[in-house]
């Protein structure tokens, strides 16, 4: 068994993933895969995801994944890394699709015509490095409150249950950007591309172990 | 809030880092692995490289780069140049580029952005526009490193491509490229006006208030730079220092 597999269902490239854990944790044995058994097995599990939300749902189910993914989401170290975190939700608007329902709450678009409190347009996507402001949680250890993380999305959650939010972050109004429930942590941006504040993140999770 | 990025441009040849005026005259800047990390270090929030190999027989020098690159420095990377199928999208991807940056072939075939965009999403789909002023308040796409007209326009070509599903474009004048005074800054506020995708102002950087310029006055959302940073004159973390003394946000 691997310590770290990363969920594969051929929605792009996860190399970056790769790349960052192994920095992280240059002993540990990292395996980027699509085989359910080798989820199955892992220590821990890192579960990413990019692309289109109807596309991301259809290939976890087509490489029979679903199951072992819902099975980690509950029973080991998890961590969900943007539409990884979107999928753990009941519903997308994005193609109006169902997610896997680990959570509470809808995956919904940023809207059109948004602007900042100087009046200049605010992009969708809202793409680059965003502050976030978080709570009290093991990964957010050595973490700086107002640190910036990069960001590339259209589409963001939200959930009535306010204990379930570990960060938010603002466009230009307040959503959420990290989530968390017993062994599951899961965040809008991308760790794995956000410089050291991203490898410190991915550096608690893989020493993370959750009561 | 979000902050405005600064994005280093690494153009690449036979494996190494060069900058031309007006997309001719190349002079050698150094090693592509050792500058990329040089401004990982002093804070870029991106780096772009674009393969200017002009024969199709070096194209595995990029790739080998890239890998390399992408080992060891963890912000995006963004990697252009000789794009011309969906498999070369991919190939990039899995050589550890963030996102691809696509040019002429998005001109030859438009079918390929949103090719490459249903099947890898917008968010990794860079459409890059080479655009030249032909009348005032007007700009034609070129392609082929600036070589040959297309007819289009370029505020209507930009909105085609967001239209396909480009998650980004990278806007250069090739008018300023190289000429170091300033954006194309009636261009860039143009096209940023008439997208709702981010758009990085490209060509002409000479200083630290053009960068500021391609922001306040032309509402980019990034800005790009080759060899202000190439050959020492500033570092990204300068630059980053002035801009938000000029009240911008930026990630320090």
């Amino acid at each position: 068994m691997v310590d770290i597999a990363v969920v594969d269902y051929g929605m792009g490239n996860l190399r970056s993933v790769y790349n960052a854990l192994r920095s992280v944790a240059p002993k540990a044995s990292i395996e980027v895969t699509c085989t359910p058994s080798v989820v199955e097995q892992a220590g821990r599990v890192v579960f990413p995801g990019q692309g289109a939300m109807p596309d991301c749902m259809r290939e976890l189910d087509r490489m029979n994944l679903r199951s072992v993914v819902l099975d980690a989401a509950k029973n080991k170290p998890f961590l969900g890394i943007c539409i990884g975190l979107q999928m753990l939700f009941e519903h997308s608007t994005e193609g109006d699709v169902a997610c896997l329902g680990v959570l509470p709450g809808e995956v919904v678009r940023f809207k059109h015509e948004m602007h900042d409190a100087q009046g200049g347009r605010l992009k969708v996507p809202h793409m680059g490095w965003n502050q976030i402001t978080h709570r009290d949680h093991a990964m957010w250890q050595d973490i700086a409150q107002g640190e910036r993380f990069y960001f590339v999305h259209s589409y963001y959650v939200q959930t009535g249950d306010a204990a379930l939010v570990q960060a938010e972050s603002q466009y230009p109004d307040a959503f959420v950007c990290a989530v968390a429930r017993d062994n599951l942590f899961a965040v809008q941006f991308h760790p794995e591309k956000s410089h050291t504040a991203g490898l410190q993140l991915l550096k608690n999770f893989v020493s993370w172990n959750p009561v | 809030m979000l902050a405005k990025r600064i994005i280093p441009c690494l153009d690449v040849t036979a494996g190494r880092v060069v900058k031309g005026v007006s997309f001719v005259e190349l002079r050698d800047a150094g090693d592509p692995i050792e500058i990329a990390r040089r401004y990982d270090e002093q804070g870029a929030d991106e780096l772009t490289f674009l393969d200017i190999t002009a024969t199709s027989d070096d194209r595995g020098i990029i790739f080998r780069i890239i890998e390399q690159v992408a080992e060891q420095v963890f912000i995006p990377l963004t990697v252009g140049g000789g794009v011309r199928q969906v498999e070369d999208v991919r190939n990039l991807l899995n050589a550890g580029a963030d996102k691809v940056s696509i040019n002429t072939s998005a001109v030859m075939n438009p079918q390929l952005v949103a090719d490459a965009a249903a099947r890898y999403g917008s968010q990794c789909i860079v459409v890059a526009i080479d655009a030249k002023q032909v009348a005032p308040g007007k700009w034609e796409v070129f392609t082929h490193g600036g070589r040959k007209a297309t007819g289009l326009d370029a505020i209507e070509w930009a909105t085609k491509m967001q239209t396909l599903g480009a998650g980004e474009i990278l806007l250069t004048s090739m008018d300023r490229d190289g000429s170091k005074i300033g954006f194309d800054l009636a261009l860039t506020r143009a096209v940023s006006d008439a997208l709702e995708i981010p758009v990085i102002a490209s060509g002409g950087v000479g200083n630290l208030q053009h960068l500021v310029d391609g922001v306040k006055q032309g509402g980019a959302d990034a800005v790009l730079a080759a060899s202000i940073f190439h050959y020492g004159e500033y570092t990204v973390q300068q630059a980053k220092q002035y801009m938000a003394e000029q009240g911008i946000e930026v990630r320090l």
